[in-house]
């Protein structure tokens, strides 16, 4: 249970390496399965656009989920984030197209704190927008 | 309708054991397409010094979500949930969850505002095994968008 990147290797500044998630309607469905969050709004376009939203939108956590992934490749021991909180600032919007959305994830060492920890900070965007705002996560190093 | 702001540190009854299973952490990776072997591999695990599969970060949402509705269904809660979206969300780890754990979910109101006629109501979710040892802690914040 130890991360494969070590404290002493880090900097406020490092860089995570990019990740892009491409998101489908199949990935909203078995997300709703696996987490129980059956929303209408994460599967039924009509129900979607009745309620105002531009179609269908992927489950929050799972976007979150993904942002998390970066975090979790990166350390190399998904037991490493002992912290980790999101703001939705915008809806991740899935079309039904054959393709879907992507979501890409970039990260930063924001602040070097005791006990090996470090805070990254995200950024998460689906379409050139910031989908996820405080995105922030806490990682115990080696 | 706005939130009592009284409600803060309303404290709910422990839920029902949740048995947490390999099958449902197999799951739960897979719908992240989480390829990390810790998830779903025993032995991977316990080479990294886990005793079973581990569950993702996120995992936990499984759990505050069932846990969250006993606030949600509080007749003094107004909260309208058809207009509801999940406005934030943050997790806390003592340690990571993991196939076998006996988890029991006890909910609390965290903090209530109204912001612009919206209603935003903070949920903390604290996991423990049965035996009292604390796991995980969840604040969800959900806002009821104002009709006006």
């Amino acid at each position: 249970m130890s991360a494969a990147v070590r404290y002493a290797d880090v900097e406020v500044g490092t860089e995570l390496p990019e990740q892009v998630f491409p998101v489908t309607r199949a990935d909203l469905v078995r997300y709703a399965g696996a987490s129980g969050d059956f929303n209408v709004i994460h599967w039924n376009e009509r129900v979607a656009t009745e309620v105002g939203l531009p179609g269908v939108i992927a489950h929050g956590m799972l976007t979150a989920g993904l942002a998390a992934r970066a975090v979790t490749a990166w350390a190399g021991d998904p037991g490493a984030l002992v912290e980790y909180s999101v703001r939705f600032s915008r809806p991740v919007v899935v079309p039904d197209d054959g393709v879907g959305a992507e979501v890409v994830v970039r990260g930063r060492v924001a602040a070097l704190q005791e006990d090996q920890r470090v805070r990254v900070d995200l950024t998460v965007t689906s379409g050139g927008e910031k989908v996820l705002s405080l995105a922030r996560a806490v990682v115990v190093l080696s | 309708m706005a939130l009592d702001a009284g409600l803060v540190g309303r404290s709910y009854p422990p839920s029902v054991v949740y048995e947490v299973g390999r099958e449902k952490i197999g799951e739960f990776a897979r719908a992240l397409g989480d390829p990390d072997p810790v998830y779903v591999d025993p032995e991977a695990a316990r080479a990294a010094g886990h005793p079973d599969v581990i569950a993702p970060p996120t995992f936990a949402i499984v759990l505050s979500l069932g846990a969250g509705e006993v606030v949600l269904a509080d007749p003094e809660v107004s909260i309208d949930y058809s207009r509801v979206v999940h406005g934030e969300q943050r997790f806390v780890h003592h340690r990571p969850i993991r196939a076998g754990d006996r988890l029991v979910a006890t909910a609390s109101v965290e903090a209530v505002r109204s912001v612009a006629g919206n209603d935003m109501l903070t949920t903390r979710v604290d996991l423990t095994t049965e035996d009292g040892e604390p796991v995980c802690r969840t604040s969800s914040m959900l806002v009821a968008r104002g009709t006006a």
